[in-house]
This record gives structure tokens, C-alpha cells and sequence, in this order.
């Protein structure tokens, strides 16, 4: 027993601990609740590199406790989780210097710093979960702790859209439940195994397994936004900037299609899945998804609402790359689940930067807005470009292997939805860069902060940027060891093992 | 410390206490915290015992059964009895904040004084409940429940509470009087009335039919188990509040505890299948009409009232899951363990509602919007209360859920699972129309000061429900020993 096996759980700790001293330390103490944010995060990124370097070297880190007889919370750490857990460190970190930017005097500060380092240690929670009822644990805690974020303003819209929120979640929670407790009647407890555990253990009764697969897909299915279950997300994009960039971009949609991966690889296995027909069945609702996410963006005039529109669409491709089946299209699909994070929280950031400083929430309101605020703009048209899949950008990688990943696995349908969806992708995204641009300012803009030397506060331009240049750093260096394309192949190479 | 003074102490302690609190009412409080504390201790110790003994039985005076007064305590009943003392210390803490406002006390000088011996005795009469080997002395110990929980509604001295009061009374009586009725058909019968001696005996002819009809009605209507829950709103929402968390906590789990004990225990061997579906089917019905009647009621307490005819509902179902052999261990556990968790979570609702319900000076919901800015404390005590009353992990009542559900399935029940997944869902509605409403914007009168212990009492035994999800392996580690034969040689 060693120090190593507890990293799990001190990653957990590393933002759950801070989190609930932020609740105590109350409103007043400014620098203390700063500095307890910035070492938690520090906590996290550092525990989790040691992972990393661990799990490269096949160590084994697995926490477990024994919740009631023959079920047990169990926190693990494998190269898939790793990949998520990453991902929501290095975020949270640039989300939490662009949050204290963004809440700088607003009210109930301690709440909202509280409830969104718990929120962070759900989400890693989820992604280092060993088994099925551990990752319900986290996925039923990321939901109660992201409504008092999305409540947070306290408006009727705030209000209402929580309450949509909370409709859709906590009913995908109890369906979730249900298939667990199924699943688990059947066939004993339910550890994440790569590969798959069902294949072996599973004669008889397909269709209760279809059934299951159904239960379970639908119930991550409301988080990972898959239509028709996709409806609270434009609604909850009342929350702050912070809040949508890191838990609407990133943490509660992520958290579902990172459980449809798990489902469909780790507990059904890939193989078994396609003995019971069911991939296709999933192929088809995430093409749906993310035609229809990116037509209904079309149409947005608001720009988070079209962000998010954007989201419900890209979020599938995750979803989309599992089903496909093939190594290929796999990595496709889990490399999008970082990248996808990384530009649409660069969006996020910079759609954020121009509603705080200039109080502009329109899309038609944006002409000219680049030359006010060049930075920022910068950084949303490399996340556009990465969105619509330019090379040399993160997106251009993963549809790349989306694309060959599916005519590999002989379904070439697949590429004409990823063709129209690119098309599309540019029809939502390139007027927003072109007229920030390219075209005159309307006149002066509605609410116009001066924030001295830079053309915003600080602390909001520099996420924006940071996570803009990773976008071209991941895929400029995706043929290095270190880049999360290479960790992809990782994860799939250990998948596929014979 | 020997097993004799520990149980004789659990009853007897308070006992005297609530006599001297009677007498000497200036240092009433200082005496039932004292006594709470005490009470922990001895809680755990009896626990103690009984793990590494085995279950226990005390012959009162060295007389034993069928002539004597046997005390009897397995892993159920020390359970149960530590959930009495836990709770029971949380009440006595609020509660030496809560009656020194001017408002609920000082004005009402007399109710002070009334409700320290009150607590009292009704903590003895729970113990001495649970520790109860014969169904006699049940029925006394009931009764003493009964008349201490009948005062304690009329505490607040209002029309509407001693309304609510005397219609308890009645129902209670009346409830008792069925009980009576049944226990003496079946001593006439066989001539005892120690449930092991029974258990061993029981022909299942018609008198004993008519005998578990009348025990069972009387159990059902003190359980306030939908249709038979009537009295209970009024009752539980005209309380002062620690009287709520007591009553809705604690008291309703005793004459449930009576009927899972004749179940299991006394009658397990006859062929209550039917009786036993109806039974769940009522519970269902609970769940449904108890949780849509809390998200109509527009004052708080009244909402935590009906949240607790629904949660009730969640116990019966075991009565129809536990009748199929491959689910009745888990359905046994899930009952077992909900009521404790249960009483976790509503007495923290309970008590973090009468704390809003000062800090505003209303009882209505609508008037605690954007409340949660000035109560932080309480509001977020009420919502962990309210993620145990969702049944939401991590919580006790969550494990609970799952044992309920794994059971349901488990037999072919497909109905109560669809009924526990309602039920969530029903709760999440109720629960967040009052969470929601605390975080609207806009300008509020500033709310008054909550004394600090009125703060945080709920919020640690809201935290204690929620720990309870994490720590049961010990708690259901105690409740296999003496479980019930019946269900014990299943998985």
C-alpha cells in the first residue's frame, strides 16, 4: 500500500478539498479563495503527470471500497481516463484564471467557486471511475453541483433554464440507474475491462442486452446532448461565461459520450456490440445529432446559443468514431474528445470576452468587432477554423481519422455526414470571422469597459489565447509521443489487443 | 460498564432524566444534552455487544419469558437505537437554540418546560420499543410513544396544532386499540406473548388470521401508510420543528419497526403473499400520492410533511418484494436501511425548515426567494437533506434505493421499480421548487439572525445522511446478525 495506489483519489481530493474550504472561508476572502483555486489546480495537474508517467509504464493505480456487499466504489486510472482527466485539469485551470477575471465584484462568489471545484472533481471523478455504479456516483454529483452554477445569476432565465436542465438530467440519472441495477442483476459487478466484459459471461438473451445497451446509451445520451435529448443545453446557456466554457464545452457533455465510449468498449465490448446490432443503431443517432446540431446553429442569432448548437453537433463525432468500430475511426473519435474541448472552450472564452467588455450577445451585432478586440478574435477564428476542420488546427486531425476511420470500416456514408457537417460547420462559424473582421463598426457598442492597457482584463485574455495555441500546438505536433493523437492510439492499440 | 447497565441504561436514563427535567426546569436543556450524550455512547456500545456477541437477551429481574419482562436487542434494534440516539442528540442540540427565541419559548414559558421531559420520556419509550422482546410490552412502549408525540404536536399551543393534536389522538387510540385487540387473541390463544415463542407456534388458523388483520391495521394507521395518512400533514407541519424532526424522524419508525418485526419474526411463516402485495401496492401508492401532494403545497413544512407520507411509502414495498426468496434479503436490508437514512434526512429537512421559517417569519415557500444568499448555511443543509429524500448518490438512502431496486428486479416486480425511479424523480420536483426559489434574484428584506446552532445542526445530520451512503458496510454487517430466519438463508 503505497502512496501511488491513493493518486486517484488525491486527484479528486485535489479539488474537492479546495472547494469545500471556499465554501467556509466565505464571500470576503478574495486572496485566499484565489490561492486555494490556483494550488488545487496546480494539486491536480501535478498528481495527474505522475499518473501519466505511471500509467506509460504500465503501473496499476486502483483505489477500492466496499460501498455494500459485492459493490464497490472503485477509482482506477487507464490510459482512457487519463486522456479525460487531463483534459479537465489543464482547463480548469485556465478556466479558473479566466473566472476570477470574469466574477471580479459579482455576488456569491464563495458559492460559485465552491460548487465549481466540485464540479471539476466530479468530472475527474468520473473519468477515473473502474466500474459503473462508481462513475453514477460522480455523473449524479456533476448534476446537482452545475445547477447552482447555472442558476447562478438567480434571473427567471437562469431559473428556468436550470429547472430544464435538472428535468432532463436527473431523469437520464434514473434511467441510467435503472440499467445499471439491470445489468448488474445479471451479470455480477461491472468493472470497466478493456475489451469488454460481456462478451464472455453473456448466452441467451439478446434482446434484454439491446435493452440495456438502449437504457444506458439514453441515459449518458441527455449529457453527451444526443438529439432529441439535447434540449437543456441551449437552455443553459444563461450561465456565466465560465460556466458554459468549462462545464457545457467540456465537463457534463464530455462526461457523456466519455460514458458512451466506456459502454460501448469497456463493458459491452466492441465485438459483442456489433453481434447485438446496436452500433449502427448508434451511428445513426449521432449522424442525426450532429446534422441536426449544426442546422439548428445555423440559425442562431445568439452566439452561445449557436456555440452550443455547435456542441450538440460535435460532441457526437465522439459517439459517432466509437460506433464506426474500427481503430481508426476510434482514435478519430477520442481525440476529438480533447480537441473538441479545447476549441469550443476557446469560443466559449472569447464569445464570453465580448459579452463582459463590450456587451455584445449577438451575432449580427458583431461587425467590426476585431478591431476593438483583435486578441480575442484571434483566438475565436483559430477555434473556428479548427471547428470546421483546417488543417494545420486540432479539428482537422480527428475528422481526418473519422473520415478514413469509416470508409476503413467500409461505411462511407459516414463521410458524407462529415462533409455536410463541415459545410455547415463553415456556414455558422466563417460569417461570425468575416464580418468581426472584415466589416465597419455599427457604431459604439453597448457597453463599453475600459480595461486600461489591454483591450480587456487580463485574466479574460489569457485563457482565451492559451487554449488557442494548444489547438495548433496538438495537431502541429500530433506526431510527437506527447500529443493526445498519440495517447489516442495508445488507448485504442490496448482496446484492440487480441 | 457491563450489557446489563448499557440496555437497562438506554431506557432507564432518559427515563429519569425527563422526570428531573419535569422538576427542575431551569437546567432542563443542560440535562437532555447530558443525557443525549450519553445516550450515543451507550448506543454504540450496545452495538458493540451485540457484533461481537451476537443478538442478546436480558431477563428483567431474572424472571424471563413466559412470566418476566425480557429485554431482546439483535442488529435491527441496535440500529435502531443508534439512529434514536444520533438523531435524538441532533434534536437536543437545535433545540436548546430553538426554545431559547423569545418567540418559541420565553412567551410560552410553559411549552419550554413541557417539551425537555417530553423528549425525554419519548426517547425512553423509543428505546425501550426497540429493545422489546415480547409484543405486550410493545404495545406499552407504543402507547407511551404515543402519548408523548400527541403533547409534543400540541406544543406550539396553537388552534390549528391542537386541532391537529387531538386528531392524532383519536387515531392513535383507536390504532392502539387494534393492536390490543390482536395481541390478546393471539395470547388467549397460545398463552405468551414473546414473539420467539409465537413465532415457533403460530397454527394460522382463523384467529390468528383475525389476530395479524387487527395488528396490521392498528400498525398501518399509527405508519400513517397511504390511505391511512390523513392525520399526519397537519401533524407533522403544526409541530415546532424539532418536534417535526422527532415525530416524522423517529416516531413513525417504530410502529413501522413493530410491523417488520411481527413479519419477519412472529408470522414467517404464513402465507401473507397477498397480503403482503397489497401492502406494496399501498406503498406505491404513497410514493405517488405523498410526493405529488408535496409539490402542490405551498408551506414549507406542510412539504417536508408529505415528502414523509411518500418516503413512508418506500418501506411498505418490502412487504410485497421480500415474499419472493432470491429478493427478500435485499428488500429486508433496503427497508432496513432507508429508515435509518430516512430519518437522517428529515429530521435535517425538518429542522432546517424551521430555521427558515424563523430567519423569514413565514411559512410560505414563495417568500424564501433568493434566501440562499443570506442562509447559506441552512439552505444548503436543506438541500443535502433533499438530495437524501431524492435518494441521489451518494447518499444512505441511494444505497437503499439500489438494495429496493436490485430486489424489484430480482423477483420480477417490474412495477415497484418503475414506482422508485418515480418516486426519485417526484422528490427532485419537490425538493428544488424550494432550492430554486431560494436562489432568485432581486431585492429581499434582510432576513433575521439564525442562532448558529439552528445553522449547523441540520447541515451535520444532513452530512450524516449523506456519510451513511459511504460508511454501510458496518451498519449492514450488524443488521445480519439476528436477521430474520426467514430471509437470512437466501443470498
Amino acid at each position: 500500500m503505497t502512496l501511488n495506489q491513493f493518486l486517484p483519489l488525491l486527484v479528486v481530493f485535489s479539488s474537492l478539498i479546495p472547494g469545500c474550504i471556499i465554501f467556509l472561508l466565505g464571500e470576503e476572502r478574495r486572496i485566499a479563495r484565489t490561492v486555494l483555486n490556483f494550488v488545487g489546480a496546480i494539486c491536480m495537474i501535478f498528481f495527474v503527470s505522475l499518473m501519466l508517467w505511471g500509467v506509460h509504464r504500465n503501473h496499476v493505480y486502483e483505489v477500492r471500497y466496499p460501498l455494500i456487499d459485492g459493490v464497490d466504489f472503485a477509482l482506477h486510472a487507464d490510459p482512457f481516463s487519463l486522456l479525460f482527466v487531463t483534459l479537465s485539469a489543464i482547463l480548469w485551470l485556465c478556466t479558473t484564471i479566466y473566472a476570477i477575471g470574469y466574477l471580479e465584484d459579482s455576488p456569491n462568489r464563495a458559492r460559485f467557486f465552491g460548487f465549481f471545484s466540485i464540479c471539476v472533481s466530479a468530472s475527474a471523478g468520473i473519468a477515473l471511475s473502474a466500474n459503473l455504479l462508481t462513475f453514477l456516483i460522480f455523473y449524479e454529483i456533476l448534476t446537482l453541483t452545475t445547477y447552482p452554477l447555472v442558476v447562478h445569476r438567480g434571473t427567471p432565465e437562469a431559473l428556468r433554464g436550470g429547472r430544464i436542465y435538472l428535468a432532463y438530467t436527473i431523469s437520464g440519472g434514473a434511467v441510467l440507474l435503472l440499467a445499471i441495477v439491470w445489468l448488474r442483476s445479471l451479470v455480477g459487478p461491472i468493472d470497466f475491462t478493456e475489451g469488454g466484459l460481456l462478451a464472455e459471461s453473456v448466452n441467451g438473451n439478446r434482446t434484454t442486452f439491446r435493452w440495456i445497451f438502449g437504457l444506458l446509451i439514453a441515459g449518458f445520451g441527455v449529457k453527451a446532448a444526443l438529439v432529441p435529448l439535447h434540449g437543456w443545453l441551449p437552455e443553459s446557456m444563461v450561465a456565466p461565461a465560465p460556466v458554459s466554457a468549462l462545464l457545457h464545452a467540456v465537463a457534463v457533455v464530455k462526461a457523456g459520450a466519455f460514458g458512451i465510449v466506456r459502454v460501448v468498449y469497456d463493458v459491452f465490448g466492441v465485438e459483442f456490440c456489433s453481434q447485438l446490432g446496436v452500433t449502427t443503431g448508434l451511428a445513426v443517432a449521432a449522424s442525426i445529432t450532429i446534422i441536426y446540431g449544426s442546422l439548428r446553429a445555423v440559425y442562431q442569432d445568439d452566439l452561445k446559443r449557436r456555440l452550443a448548437y455547435s456542441t450538440i453537433s460535435q460532441v457526437s463525432y465522439i459517439a459517432l468514431g466509437t460506433a464506426i468500430a474500427g481503430p481508426l475511426a476510434t482514435t478519430g473519435g477520442i481525440v476529438h474528445l480533447v480537441h473538441q474541448g479545447l476549441m469550443k472552450i476557446t469560443l466559449f472564452f472569447a464569445a464570453g470576452n465580448l459579452a463582459e467588455t463590450l456587451g455584445v450577445y449577438k451575432v449580427s451585432k458583431l461587425n467590426g468587432v476585431a478591431h476593438r478586440m483583435p486578441w480575442t478574435m484571434l483566438a475565436f477564428t483559430i477555434g473556428a477554423m479548427g471547428m470546421i476542420g483546417m488543417p494545420p488546427m486540432a479539428g482537422f486531425i480527428s475528422k481526418w481519422y473519422l473520415g478514413s476511420g469509416a470508409l476503413e470500416a467500409g461505411q462511407p456514408w459516414v463521410s458524407l455526414v462529415l462533409v455536410a457537417s463541415t459545410i455547415m460547420n463553415a456556414i455558422y462559424l466563417l460569417p461570425i470571422v468575416y464580418s468581426a473582421w472584415f466589416k465597419e463598426p455599427d457604431g459604439p457598442w453597448p457597453h463599453d469597459h475600459n480595461h486600461g492597457k489591454f483591450e480587456t482584463h487580463l485574466f479574460l485574455l489569457i485563457p482565451p489565447l492559451l487554449t488557442a495555441s494548444l489547438t495548433v500546438l496538438v495537431a502541429v505536433f500530433a506526431e510527437t509521443s506527447i500529443s493526445p493523437l498519440n495517447w489516442a492510439r495508445f488507448i485504442v492499440s490496448r482496446e484492440y489487443q487480441p | 460498564m457491563s450489557f446489563e447497565l448499557t440496555i437497562l441504561g438506554l431506557i432507564l436514563v432518559p427515563l429519569a432524566a425527563g422526570i428531573a427535567a419535569f422538576i427542575v426546569t431551569r437546567f432542563a436543556a443542560i440535562l437532555a444534552v447530558a443525557t443525549a450524550l450519553l445516550q450515543s455512547l451507550f448506543a454504540f456500545r450496545l452495538a458493540g455487544y451485540v457484533l461481537s456477541n451476537g443478538p442478546l437477551r436480558y431477563k428483567i429481574g431474572g424472571w424471563g419469558a413466559p412470566l418476566g419482562i425480557d429485554l431482546y436487542v439483535d442488529g435491527l434494534s441496535a440500529l435502531m437505537v443508534i439512529m434514536t440516539a444520533l438523531v435524538g442528540l441532533a434534536v437536543a442540540t437545535y433545540s436548546t437554540s430553538y426554545f431559547a427565541i423569545p418567540e418559541h419559548g420565553r412567551e410560552h414559558r410553559s411549552n419550554v418546560d413541557i417539551f425537555w421531559p417530553l423528549f425525554l420520556i419519548l426517547w425512553s419509550a423509543l428505546n425501550a420499543l426497540f429493545l422489546s422482546a415480547d409484543i405486550f410490552n410493545l404495545y406499552v412502549t407504543l402507547e407511551l410513544l404515543t402519548l408523548s408525540a400527541i403533547a409534543l404536536i400540541g406544543l406550539a399551543g396553537t388552534v390549528k396544532s391542537l386541532q391537529a393534536a387531538l386528531r392524532y389522538l383519536l387515531i392513535a387510540m383507536s390504532a392502539s386499540l387494534f393492536y390490543l385487540l390482536g395481541v390478546a387473541l393471539l395470547y388467549s390463544v397460545y398463552g405468551t406473548v414473546d414473539w420467539e415463542l409465537l413465532g415457533a407456534q403460530m397454527q394460522f388458523d382463523l384467529p390468528d388470521r383475525c389476530a395479524i388483520v387487527l395488528i396490521c391495521v392498528g400498525l398501518l394507521l399509527k405508519t400513517a401508510l397511504f390511505p391511512l395518512h390523513f392525520w399526519l400533514p397537519a401533524a407533522h407541519a403544526n409541530a415546532p420543528a424539532p418536534a417535526s424532526a422527532l415525530l416524522s424522524g423517529l416516531v413513525l419508525k417504530a410502529s413501522f419497526y413493530v410491523l417488520l418485526r411481527m413479519w419477519f419474526d412472529v408470522f414467517p411463516y404464513a402465507d401473507l403473499r397477498a397480503v403482503g402485495n397489497l401492502l406494496g401496492i399501498l406503498g406505491a401508492a404513497a410514493i405517488v400520492w405523498g410526493s405529488v401532494q408535496a409539490i402542490r403545497q405551498q408551506h414549507l413544512k406542510l412539504l417536508v410533511a408529505y415528502s414523509t407520507v411518500a418516503q413512508i411509502g418506500y418501506l411498505f414495498l418490502v412487504f410485497s418484494l421480500a415474499s419472493e426468496p432470491s429478493a427478500s434479503w435485499n428488500a429486508w436490508n433496503g427497508a432496513a436501511y432507508f429508515s435509518v437514512s430516512h430519518a437522517f434526512a428529515k429530521a435535517a429537512a425538518f429542522m432546517a425548515a424551521g430555521s427558515l421559517v424563523f430567519a423569514t417569519g413565514s411559512a410560505k415557500i414563495d417568500d424564501l426567494a433568493g434566501i440562499a444568499q443570506q442562509q447559506p448555511v441552512t439552505v444548503f443543509a436543506f438541500a443535502l437533506a433533499g438530495v437524501g429524500l431524492m435518494g441521489l448518490p451518494p447518499s444512505g438512502a441511494f444505497l437503499s434505493k439500489w438494495l429496493l431496486l436490485n430486489a424489484s428486479l430480482s423477483s420480477g416486480k417490474w412495477f415497484f421499480t418503475a414506482v422508485i425511479l418515480l418516486g426519485s424523480l417526484l422528490a427532485a420536483i419537490y425538493v428544488f421548487r424550494v432550492v430554486a426559489k431560494s436562489f432568485e434574484a432581486g431585492e429581499r428584506q434582510p432576513t433575521r439572525h439564525v442562532p448558529a446552532l439552528m445553522q449547523w445542526t441540520p447541515l451535520v445530520l444532513a452530512l450524516l445522511s449523506i456519510g451513511l451512503g459511504i460508511v454501510a458496510t458496518r451498519p449492514l454487517e450488524l443488521l445480519k446478525i439476528g436477521a430474520p430466519v426467514a430471509i437470512e438463508k437466501t443470498p
